[in-house]
């Protein structure tokens, strides 16, 4: 369906990150935020609190992040479009309701403005080392979708998605910014309501006595019904059946997890999103996210100017992880370069994918600033002997 | 000892044995408001939580609530499982956050009843932090806290309730922290309306439940409650019968009490009653009227039927479930699209999905 008006904010805007995501929450139908205060992150929900009350939406700055957390799994079971945002120490927190919302497949979004790490870090200054944590962070095996977006447009664009997303396959999507993108401001295009297309939470058909709330009928996700219409249906972080009622077997323990990691895996060649430029024929190609994609772009560029093949992959989608076009790629090019703020995470999942058939070369950052593209460039000259 | 047991547990006389041939099977009076396919409970004999479940169904019945708008939510532990057995929609979340979940569901549809049901620890122990804010900002919770003075799920271990000297599996010489008085704890941060009473007032009880559901805000009501396993055996006190007979000989209610003097000590005197009852502007009261103040005619509050955006042209293939074959051209390559940027997307619904087992896709046709 298109995007209700009354949270688009058409025009052409100069908005920093943090900003442009606050407007795309509002233009995917966002109406519920519970959050609490952490730099960088703050001024998404400084953003919609102040623009809330004149479109019916409500924000509450909660107690802790983990009181954040649960209210927008609450707020998911009423229909209503909820996320949270924070920046790692809060992430942490939010860890064990991210894993209710996945066990109770409530759709929500997660905004980790990421900065350095580990525990207090660097709170003003970048960091992308929570991309691990964003995967696997909650206790138990469930699977979920993270995005990161490289500018505010794709903040105010990737928002709506990361919306869309959480649902169609009914998890948790964790939108992942970081420090730079978040305070960049530039300029951000929020086109007409009737241009951006959302998806609604359908809402199932059946009648009360007949509803289950974990029932599938052979799709990957499960029908919903909204608390307070009727439904009067039971939701659990326990291991469930059907109905939504506990089990506690192996073979009910089975299904359900199952399902939880399949309906993301078996559908990831529709999940995963990329970019690529001039991958044919390329000797090295650079994986990248977030803001590092714009910085390893000046050092793909010094390395071009070298006379080195080099092909660029920017993740739009992290995870899940583009597994198939990586092992693709593995058998054409001599290495991966991956260029990331943190000590190697999704260079692992790189290494992985190629699976011995190519190299995969960290560029470690501990974060605070970004990369020097001359050593981007320095490690893809060395990779392409 | 058989006396007292007579005044309990019958309304006169002798009890006598029922012929098998005299019981008609008749359904019990709160089954209406149980999910019966999931009895029995696991609730242990003598347990106390059943008797408050039975006094909460009976003032839903009383007050003539819509029972469509009336949502439960508990966190985890023995009272945690309330929410699972009554006929509501119901939500058991994680362990202590039942206060917070709860928040974001009466907030994102404010005509829903929405009452916290759950445990000592569950709510003042994991959760205190959230039970106090939640009593600050006056939030429209009903909140049922059923204290038996221990972690009963997890085997007996001290609770922020466990009355000073009593032995519990990790002080097995006696608890030596000081507890909290839960009454005062809500009193002080701005509960509207206090109550406490034990399981053995079941018409106070259910009197009180009644009183609470027709008011707003933040109402408190602490019920002490009988745990014969854990909390009676490791301080040797006998049975839940035992407890029920303490209740009956040591709870002295005095309404209007002031909540700093309602301490309970181990096997010492409980007060009872209905402490607070305070009409004060609840959390979306204060938030609709200040901001209406100050915004005038731009302020749009959340509708009471909450913040869910109806699809004009609701696609009947995707009525149950989400994900489904779809018509996009699929593949990660084609969704590569460098002039993303300045154009808000919007995704494909997904396809086929040949690996999932449970997908339609996936099975032969």
């Amino acid at each position: 369906m298109k995007a209700d008006p009354a949270g688009v904010l058409t025009g052409v805007h100069y908005l920093d990150g943090d900003f442009a995501c606050g407007e795309g929450a509002m233009a995917a139908g966002c109406r519920f935020v519970a959050g609490y205060p952490i730099t960088p992150s703050t001024e998404v929900v400084e953003r919609i609190s102040r623009r809330f009350p004149r479109i019916g939406g409500v924000f509450i700055q909660m107690e802790d992040e983990l009181a954040s957390m649960a209210a927008v799994v609450g707020a998911a079971w009423t229909g209503t479009k909820s996320m949270t945002v924070t920046s790692g120490p809060g992430f942490s927190l939010m860890m064990e309701n991210i894993g209710l919302a996945a066990m109770m497949e409530a759709p929500c979004v997660v905004v980790n403005v990421q900065r350095g790490g580990p525990s207090t870090g660097l709170p003003t200054m970048v960091g992308q080392a929570d991309m691990m944590q964003a995967r696997w962070g909650s206790h138990g095996d469930y699977e979920l979708i993270a995005l990161s977006p490289q500018s505010p447009q794709e903040a105010f664009n990737l928002t709506i998605d990361a919306f869309n997303l959480s649902e169609l396959y009914r998890v948790p999507v964790m939108f992942m910014m970081d420090e730079c993108v978040g305070h960049m401001t530039e300029k951000v295009i929020i086109p007409p309501a009737e241009e951006i297309e959302v998806v609604p939470r359908p809402l199932t058909a059946a009648a009360p006595e007949e509803f289950q709330p974990y029932r599938v009928n052979g799709r990957d996700v499960p029908e919903f019904a909204r608390a307070g219409d009727g439904y009067r249906f039971h939701t659990t972080g326990l291991t469930h059946d059907e109905r939504g009622y506990p089990v506690m077997s192996a073979e009910c323990q089975e299904k359900c997890v199952r399902r939880l990691v399949y309906k993301i895996r078996g559908n990831a060649e529709q999940i995963v999103r990329f970019e690529e430029d001039a991958v044919a024929g390329a000797d090295v190609v650079v994986v990248s996210y977030g803001i590092t994609a714009r910085v390893a772009r000046l050092g793909v560029q010094l390395a071009r100017a070298k006379g080195v093949k080099v092909g660029v992959l920017r993740l739009v989608v992290v995870w899940p992880f583009p597994e198939r076009r990586i092992r693709e790629l593995a058998r054409q090019v001599k290495a991966f370069v991956v260029p990331e703020i943190n000590y190697g995470q999704i260079v692992l999942e790189v290494e992985r994918c190629a699976a011995g058939q190519a190299t995969a070369i960290s560029v470690p950052h501990g974060g605070g600033s970004v990369h020097d593209p001359q050593e981007i460039c320095q490690t893809i000259l060395r990779a392409a002997k | 000892m058989s006396t007292r047991k007579a005044e309990l547990c019958t309304t006169g006389g002798e009890s006598t044995a029922v012929e098998p041939a005299d019981v008609t099977p008749e359904q019990h009076p709160i089954a209406p408001y149980i999910r019966m396919d999931r009895m029995p409970h696991i609730w242990c004999p003598t347990c106390g939580i059943g008797t408050v479940v039975k006094c909460y169904a009976t003032a839903l019945g009383e007050t003539g609530v819509d029972l469509n708008k009336v949502a439960v939510v508990s966190g985890i532990g023995c009272t945690g499982r309330v929410a699972g057995y009554m006929k509501l929609d119901g939500f058991h979340t994680t362990h202590g956050r039942a206060i917070p979940f709860a928040t974001g569901l009466k907030l994102s549809r404010p005509e829903l009843l929405v009452t916290v049901f759950s445990g000592d620890g569950d709510l003042v122990g994991i959760g205190g932090n959230h039970f106090i804010h939640a009593a600050r900002r006056n939030m429209d919770l009903l909140v049922i806290l059923v204290n038996n003075f221990i972690y009963g799920m997890t085997g007996g271990q001290n609770a922020p309730t466990t009355p000073l000297t009593a032995k519990t599996s990790t002080m097995p010489y006696g608890n030596f922290e000081r507890p909290f008085n839960l009454a005062h704890l809500a009193a002080s941060c701005g509960a509207s309306y206090v109550a406490r009473w034990t399981c053995l007032h079941v018409r106070q009880l259910t009197w009180a439940f009644k009183d609470a559901l027709q008011r707003k805000g933040f109402r408190f009501i602490e019920v002490i409650a009988p745990c014969s396993t854990l909390y009676a055996r490791l301080n040797k006190l006998g049975t839940g019968f035992n407890l029920m007979q303490f209740y009956h000989d040591n709870a002295e209610v005095r309404h209007g009490t002031d909540t700093s003097e309602v301490d309970i000590g181990f096997q010492d005197e409980i007060v009872c009653g209905k402490f607070v009852d305070e009409a004060r502007p609840t959390f979306v009261e204060a938030m609709d009227e200040h901001n209406r103040k100050i915004l005038g005619d731009k302020y749009v509050p959340m509708p009471p039927s909450g913040g869910f955006i109806p699809d004009p042209n609701p696609d009947p293939a995707r009525q149950g479930g989400a994900a489904r074959p779809g018509t996009c051209v699929p593949g990660s390559d084609s969704d590569a699209n460098p002039n993303r940027d300045g154009v808000a997307s919007g995704l494909c619904p997904g396809r086929p999905n040949p690996n999932n087992p449970d997908s339609a896709a996936g099975r032969p046709s």
